[in-house]
């Protein structure tokens, strides 16, 4: 890398952002295995953060990311508060669902994260509704679609990707490649090219390194900026490697042996952002002060999230419908 | 005081309500051509493409993307074309839109009409004539009705526009034409039935095409003495369980018609609520389509029908077999 430019400040920047999304899960995991405090399955994005960190510090508060069932990354980067986060996933009140949703219900609309999914692709057109409702009320905000490999194989994919499509509709979809649905290496379930199918379904298409978050971000940049200008759909391929398995409790032994570690040492980005940062002169403890900042900060979340109390009883009643709601009307 | 079809009905009181607020629009498919039952011809004319917007062959993104545009700020009414295809977006209305507001503590709504039109209408067979009004009254989150007249077809369609949950508005396919005066300053709320007909010696509930039925079974009983009590739901849930026990309480007798199929069908559960609380002179009854499919050609399609003459034979054979 040409590092004659580098901007050091983005730089660490960034490398903050991936150590606090890399330091909540895995205070999230520790909180489930080691104190059961996290009751529901949880997905971990260990080795994907350049992807939310490259691309949402391009958008503004007012843009909209929807997420999938491995969001924390997102909704952090979008700027969502880890303590709120962290009651959520322990399923306690002030948790910023209210206990409601956990891990793969998490959203924040106050920082127009629309929300986590817990089934795969079904994001993606209601993304692609997000950006008709901005066209239609003359807005001028874009939204992000993050979706996995996995995902382009539902019906969803064809459906959302196309409205955005004939709708000319401001929005990103990210194919967001870790190279595996669930447990299932994808390329032995997928027939072609995922981003030959957004091709072909007429999309500006660009295929980007999704563990260099520097370049990334560039990319993004880019993209961002012309969709805002334009009000065109774009897509994104960002290669990834999902370092964790696909639950927090997967010991991911369908992979090749060696497999994860080989990647960890090779594509991690938090290890080779750090390396470019070293090389541009940031000494090891400034690195490492990042780290343990983002570790002290999720400590904290934990902690708050371990002595706040239940939701209360009767919430479990509550915006549920306000017409017809359960508590008025079932017997 | 105009007189005008249950399909324009809804049509003026969409046109009204679109044009109190630009939020308000509608997306489905063919509805630059007046949508499949021209339900909103001339719509496109007034209000423009963008806001009856034609939609590609998609029911999941018609469903989907209509609920991301609700979470981004405006009122969409979604159409489904035939209540049989609204199922190819069952993940998007019964996973994502009913549970949203729900799943996210509260921080979303989802102010959507869905219509669906449904049921029987004429050599439509399997895939185009269902009834599935139950499916929807038994997920939390949504409201579910089923309006009978161009009266409710109008005041229903204003409420479930105005209403900030997801409404599953069911229109029956063979009564668009069917005309009746309607008042534009008639509001009617969710959960309230409509009195029908009067009458002390048996209640008879229904809703969407097969009330109209039992109006025209009471007029068949009455001519044979029975005075039946009509009471048209309107709206499945919430349901006007008060209407319908104070109607029981006075006739002792319970007949629930609908054109769904029997088994699991909401029938059921009026019975069963009015039962573990009404005491009755006769054994409550329901009637519905039986458990088969409805086919193509018009004699077997018959077989799946319930009619106004199977039902007044019905509540006839309660009076009939009441306990000495």
């Amino acid at each position: 890398m040409n590092l004659s430019n580098f901007d050091q400040d983005a730089g660490l920047r960034r490398l903050h952002m991936m150590e606090r999304i890399r330091a909540f899960e895995e205070t999230a995991r520790r909180a489930a295995i080691d104190e059961e405090l996290v009751l529901g399955a949880i997905h971990l994005s260990i080795g994907q953060e350049a992807v939310a960190t490259g691309i949402i510090e391009n958008l503004r508060r007012d843009d909209y990311i929807l997420s999938t069932h491995r969001g924390h990354g997102h909704t952090l980067a979008k700027g969502a508060q880890a303590d709120a986060m962290m009651k959520e996933l322990l399923g306690r009140e002030g948790g910023c669902c209210g206990g409601k949703g956990g891990s793969m219900h998490i959203a924040d609309f106050g920082v127009r994260m629309l929300g986590a999914n817990g089934v795969v692709g079904a994001n993606i057109t209601i993304a692609a509704g997000a950006a008709h409702g901005i066209k239609l009320l003359g807005g001028d905000q874009i939204v992000v679609c993050f979706f996995g490999d996995g995902a382009s194989n539902r019906g969803p994919f064809l459906e959302g990707v196309n409205w955005a499509g004939v709708f000319q509709l401001p929005i990103l979809f990210v194919c967001e490649d870790n190279q595996y649905s669930a447990s299932t290496l994808t390329s032995d379930m997928t027939s072609g090219n995922i981003a030959d199918r957004a091709r072909a379904l007429g999309l500006r298409t660009t295929e980007a390194d999704g563990n260099d978050v520097t370049a990334l971000a560039a990319t993004a940049a880019e993209i961002t900026a012309r969709i805002r200008e334009t009000g065109t759909p774009e897509f994104l391929m960002a290669k990834t490697y999902r370092i964790s398995g696909h639950t927090y409790f997967d010991p991911a032994t369908y992979r090749p042996e060696g497999e994860a570690e080989r990647m960890k040492a090779t594509t991690c980005p938090i290890a080779r952002l750090r390396e470019t940062l070293s090389e541009t002169g940031v000494s090891t403890d400034e690195l490492d002060g990042l780290a343990q900042e983002a570790r002290a900060e999720m400590d904290r979340a934990l902690d708050a999230a371990r002595d706040a109390p239940w939701p209360a009883d009767e919430t479990a009643f509550a915006d549920v419908q306000d017409i017809g709601s359960p508590l008025q009307e079932a017997f | 005081m105009a007189v005008m079809s249950y399909a324009d009905a809804a049509k003026l009181a969409v046109a009204e309500a679109m044009r109190d607020d630009p939020t308000v629009w509608c997306v489905g498919e063919d509805l630059g051509r007046g949508g499949v039952f021209k339900q909103y011809t001339g719509l496109v004319e007034e209000f423009g493409p963008q806001r009856i917007s034609d939609a590609p062959i998609s029911e999941a993104a018609i469903m989907g993307a209509a609920f991301g545009a609700a979470m981004a700020g405006t009122r969409p009414i979604v159409e489904m074309r035939f209540a049989d295809f609204a199922l190819c977006a069952t993940d998007e209305l019964v996973n994502q839109i009913a549970k949203a507001r729900f799943m996210f503590g509260g921080q979303s709504r989802a102010p959507m009409v869905i219509r669906k039109p449904m049921g029987m209408w004429r050599s439509s067979a399997a895939q185009h004539s269902q009834s599935l009004e139950s499916w929807y009254a038994h997920i939390p989150g949504l409201v579910v009705c089923c309006p009978a007249t161009p009266q409710d077809n109008y005041s229903m369609m204003k409420a479930a526009i105005a209403c900030d949950d997801p409404v599953v508005y069911l229109e029956h396919k063979n009564i668009w034409a069917h005309e009746g005066e309607v008042d534009t300053t008639k509001a009617v709320e969710f959960g309230k039935a409509a009195l029908r007909r009067s009458g002390q010696h048996v209640t008879l509930v229904s809703w969407s095409h097969t009330a109209n039925l039992c109006v025209e079974a009471a007029d068949t009983l009455a001519r044979q003495g029975v005075e039946a009590e009509v009471i048209d739901l309107r709206s499945l849930w919430p349901w006007d369980k008060a209407a319908v026990f104070d109607s029981v309480r006075k006739t002792g007798r319970l007949l629930v018609a609908h054109e769904a199929v029997s088994v699991a069908g909401f029938g059921a559960e009026v019975v069963a609520t009015v039962a573990q609380n009404i005491p009755m002179k006769t054994l409550p009854k329901r009637l519905g389509s039986p458990r088969g499919l409805i086919a193509y050609a018009p004699n077997l399609e018959d077989q799946m029908r319930v009619t106004a003459p199977m039902i007044a034979k019905a509540a006839q054979d309660m009076m009939e077999n009441e306990p000495a």
